[in-house]
């Protein structure tokens, strides 16, 4: 902290900086290349003999050998603390209305903002005494946040057992005050303020141990939640080509699921999709807390025009939020769309490096960057015995809309649900166009999963008798095949498939999703008799007509039972008799 | 002050390398030779080394030839002076006009905060039914226009130019053919539009570099109009060269090709310019339209799969018509609301039928039987390509609406088409011949 170490410029090749260095330098601590007034924010990535090279997150453009670089001794961190929910972040969390208040429509290079007020005032409440024996993540205190109680925890970093020898009286204080003092073994003390420091490459340990994700995540997405669930701390990708609906799923995971707090890091993906969460947002309404949906919601944005270095930075900006609001014993979703954007900045910096190329020419490293961000998701038992989580979806965008490629792949290995998403069903405008065929989950349902097994056989067969029927005619087969082809046509319009733009149907809860998931079952059970095809092609028709009405009704509503009544009396119309014209 | 520097250490494709002090990042350097002056720009630093792209090719240049550095990134002048002009892609005249150096502009510039920018709301009216009623255009929104060569893809992009109600128009040519250079030229002149229009023009005779100077330049000279208020409609044809441009300068430099030796950067480099796109918050907007010609009609080849990855929808161009599955404009939500009651029913039926007509039409080539029903689609269909989807149909929103109305009841019954009552109530039309 004395002196500063300084390093020259020796050669710039596109947003990789080369720098000679005399001193030392640390590999991944944060430097800035001085260029006359502007400072610019750069990461250490390799070292060399006295030659180590920086990725810049900025434009490079007008960067001199000769330039000055300053280097931090510190890894690239994020600030956490009270205030962060409701904020909309870049990749550096630079918070990006203030700095529009400052500079504008335009980012100007260099320009960074502190991502809490310091000054910002806060009621701060203790929860321990002076003398107290506490552990890194033990709460001090407690401040409200919006809608929560946020802990003021014993920075993450101090190891050991350690002694509380100062702590404030309850009051408001402002985030640069010291609100406690904590003493370690060796009697070294440590000043405590409610804002704390973490890297973001490094994950927060400060908990007592992970446990088994089991209890499923209710998103609200009927296909999701009754045939491929998450689970609270899971992890989950949905790899789709465009115009598969990719960000739109994710939007509405974002809105209806069942969690706390949602972290979205939109990394390298349009700026528009951003700018509609952030005109949306503040308008909807949390349905569990009255609130806007705002107050939940942290964004981190850095859209594909943004610098290319700081799409790596805003995932791990993102789930280092995330665990921080966990360690508060709350319950985090983490969407990262897309983590290919992600893996494409690796690539161009691995080729800038002139690395050995793997697959695709990404890095050799990808599959264990993915796989180790994706361990980054969690359920775990805290110190003080009570449970937190991140739950990790990511959206993949393989090239050429192929899931053999690299980054589809290395995340299929470490995820716990795949939702593919497939063009023919988003052309067919069958929405949301998760494969029934093609995805799956290690997770358990909260429907019955002897139902859930009927429910996709039936979808496979119906998928069969579809292609045969292709090529030889509806003429060609039976009508007993063609009532199981029926079935899975039922079940695919009426359950699976959910219209987001009507105010019902969009989020299904998990009371509502075992209630008609019975009924379908019942459906898919029952042996119908039919005069012939047109008729049970009729019969069907109209079903689906009434039941995708009754979709669109309030639970438990008069309307909602009249139809079921309607659906009931049309299923119970069929006799089914055994000895008609079946098989 | 400004060294000169005479002693040229590496000749590669377009990309020279000298050795000079106190260069900066994608700064620009005149070099002269013996058939004239070129400008070049900086892509790489290495200790004294500098290499540098010569925008007009490498051909001719000679080892001791001199450079000379400016001190300035690419500039492109941008005033009103520029309208009706036309030039190359490296901002020189093409036509007969005087070079203009006023109120240079760099290119490339800072990208926009996502926080300033706002959701589109207006529509862009073309006169073509099937961007109109079926994937509304709409400011700010960036679409391309993914085609196979030899589609009529420039003349599409000359009439939205002409149509589009928009208050200037910039022309980006990239590996353009000279005859359809000058068809935009021509077409636009006979419509009066040229005075409105700004063209930077890179024939395919051109050199490679200036291909990729092409959108920065028409981009950087948008977003100074659009900061003053203009609603900027920017054209680019077409994408699948500048990308081809950048392969092969990635290529010349030794970078590592990813796929199909394409750059691993080439996302990033198409959203940069794509992401220009912009309605701001309180001044004018850019809208973006760009052919992209898709290489044997592969939608997954790199271009148009990274630009579909970037953009907000596509238009598909298939036989001379602009299909209407594959086709998308994702921001038409944003705008189909308000404009007459009967427009999003008419979009989503009129497509369901067309639909049902495609398998009609595939059962009936297999020799299965057909129902009346069946029969009716056919007509449908037919009716359906040749009064809407024509690209020679010139009809506003309201008429070709009504056109729809109008097929519908000529060929089904009311009960048939699935649509709202108080919608058939208001539009369905009295017939008055039978």
């Amino acid at each position: 902290m004395t002196k500063k170490r300084l390093g020259k410029v020796i050669g710039v090749n596109g947003n990789m900086v080369a720098v000679s260095f005399e001193d030392k330098v640390m590999q991944n601590e944060v430097a800035y290349v001085l260029l006359g007034e502007q400072r610019l924010k750069a990461e250490v990535i390799r070292v060399r003999g006295n030659r180590a090279d920086l990725q810049i997150f900025e434009d490079s453009i007008g960067i001199k050998v000769g330039n000055d670089v300053e280097f931090t001794g510190e890894l690239l961190s994020v600030e956490l603390g009270p205030g962060l929910l409701g904020q909309v972040y870049d990749g550096l969390q630079n918070p990006l209305p203030r700095i529009a208040e400052k500079h504008g429509f335009f980012l100007q290079r260099g320009a960074y903002l502190e991502p809490l007020e310091m000054e910002s005032e806060w009621e701060f409440t203790p929860e321990v005494k002076k003398g107290d024996k506490v552990l890194s993540g033990t709460t001090l205190g407690t401040v409200p946040e919006k809608i929560f109680q946020h802990r003021i925890m014993t920075p993450f970093h101090i190891k050991g057992e350690l002694e509380v020898s100062m702590i404030k009286e309850k009051g408001p204080y402002r985030l640069k005050d010291v609100i406690a003092k904590v003493k370690d073994e060796a009697g070294k003390e440590y000043p405590v303020t409610m804002v704390q420091v973490w890297p973001i490459k490094m994950p927060i340990k400060a908990y007592y141990q992970k446990i088994k994700p089991v209890d499923p995540l209710v998103t609200k997405i009927r296909i999701i939640d009754s045939l491929f669930p998450v689970a609270v701390g899971g992890t989950f990708c949905t790899p789709g080509p465009f115009g598969a609906g990719k960000t739109v799923l994710q939007h509405l995971l974002s809105r209806h699921a069942e969690v706390d707090i949602v972290v979205v890091a939109a990394c390298g993906e349009r700026a528009g999709e951003v700018v509609e969460l952030l005109e949306e947002f503040p308008e909807l309404i949390d349905p569990k807390t009255g609130k806007s949906l705002m107050e939940r919601t942290i964004i981190i944005c850095n859209t594909s025009s943004m610098p290319v270095a700081a799409r790596e930075s805003s995932v791990y900006t993102g789930v280092t939020l995330a665990e921080y609001y966990r360690q508060m014993g709350l319950n985090v979703l983490l969407l990262a769309d897309s983590t290919s954007r992600w893996a494409q900045a690796m690539r161009e910096m691995s080729g800038r490096l002139e690395e050995i190329p793997g697959e695709e020419a990404f890095p050799a490293y990808l599959e264990s960057r993915i796989a180790s961000f994706y361990e980054r998701a969690g359920l775990v038992e805290l110190r003080d015995h009570s449970q937190g989580s991140v739950t990790i979806g990511g959206t993949v965008s393989p090239a050429g809309g192929n899931f053999e490629e690299p980054v589809t792949q290395a995340t299929l290995k470490v995820v716990g649900a795949f939702h593919g998403l497939s063009r023919e069903r988003a052309n067919a405008r069958k929405y949301p166009s998760i494969d029934p065929l093609e995805s799956w989950s290690k997770y358990t349902s909260f429907i019955d999963a002897e139902k859930v097994q009927k429910g996709v056989s039936i979808l496979k067969i119906s998928d069969r008798i579809e292609r045969m029927m292709k090529v030889i005619g509806e003429e060609g087969t039976s009508t007993g095949e063609f009532i199981s082809y029926l079935k899975g046509e039922f079940f695919d319009a009426v359950y699976l498939q959910q219209n987001a733009f009507d105010k019902v149907d969009e989020s299904t809860s998990e009371e509502r999703q075992k209630y008609v998931f019975d009924l379908i079952a019942e459906i898919l059970d029952k042996e119908f008799s039919f005069e012939d095809k047109d008729e049970a092609r009729k019969f069907f028709q109209e079903l689906r007509q009434v039941f995708i009405t009754w979709n669109t009704v309030a639970f438990q509503s008069e309307d909602f039972k009249q139809k079921e009544k309607d659906i009931r009396n049309r299923i119970g119309a069929n006799k089914g008799k055994e000895h008609a014209k079946n098989i | 002050m400004q060294k000169i520097y005479s002693q040229i250490l590496q000749i590669v494709g377009d990309v020279i390398t000298v050795e000079a002090r106190d260069v900066g990042y994608n700064e620009i350097a005149e070099v002269k030779t013996q058939n004239g002056t070129s400008l070049a720009q900086v892509i790489r630093l290495d200790g004294n080394k500098v290499s540098l792209q010569v925008l007009e090719g490498s051909r001719g240049i000679s080892t001791d030839d001199k450079v000379r550095f400016l001190k300035h990134p690419l500039q492109v002048s941008a005033s009103e002076d520029l309208l009706g002009r036309i030039f190359t892609g490296s901002g020189e005249p093409r036509d007969k006009g005087p070079r203009l150096t006023d109120n240079m502009t760099d290119l490339g510039g800072l990208s926009v905060n996502p926080s300033k920018r706002i959701v589109p709301k207006n529509m862009i009216r073309t006169g073509i039914p099937m961007i109109d009623i079926f994937n509304s255009l709409v400011e700010s929104q960036k679409l391309p226009i993914f085609s196979i060569a030899g589609e009529p893809y420039n003349p599409l992009l000359a009439r939205i130019a002409m149509q589009a109600e928009v208050d200037m128009i910039i022309l980006g040519g990239m590996g353009l053919k000279y005859d359809d250079y000058l068809f935009f030229k021509d077409t636009l002149e006979e419509q009066g539009k040229l005075s409105q229009s700004i063209f930077f023009i890179h024939t395919a005779s051109d050199p490679t570099v200036e291909c990729l100077l092409v959108p920065d330049m028409c981009l950087a000279v948008a977003e100074k109009f659009a900061l003053e208020g203009k609603k900027v409609l920017v054209l680019l044809t077409d994408m699948t060269n500048f990308a081809d441009s950048l392969k092969e300068i990635a290529i010349t430099m030794e970078q590592i090709p990813s796929n199909r030796g394409y750059p691993g950067d080439l996302y990033s480099q198409l959203a940069a310019r794509y992401e220009k796109a912009v309605d701001f918050d309180t001044a004018g907007s850019i809208t973006v339209l760009a052919v992209t010609t898709m290489p044997g009609d592969d939608v997954t080849h790199p271009v148009p799969d990274n630009t579909g990855y970037i953009t907000e929808g596509q238009f598909y161009l298939k036989g001379g018509r602009i299909e209407p599955f594959g086709s998308l404009s994702r921001l038409k939500q944003n705008v189909n609301g308000d404009t007459r009651s009967d427009h999003r029913s008419i979009m989503d039926q009129m497509i369901q039928l067309y639909a049902d007509y495609r398998e009609a039409q595939e059962k009936h080539s297999m020799g299965f039987q057909m129902s009346s029903w069946d029969n009716k689609l056919l007509e449908y269909g037919k009716r359906f390509e040749s009064e809407l989807m024509d690209l020679a149909v010139n009809i506003p929103l309201e008429e070709a609406l009504d056109r729809g109305w109008s097929i519908l009841a000529d060929i089904f019954e009311q009960t048939e088409i699935g649509m709202k009552e108080s919608l058939i109530h208001q539009y369905w039309p009295k017939k008055e011949k039978e």
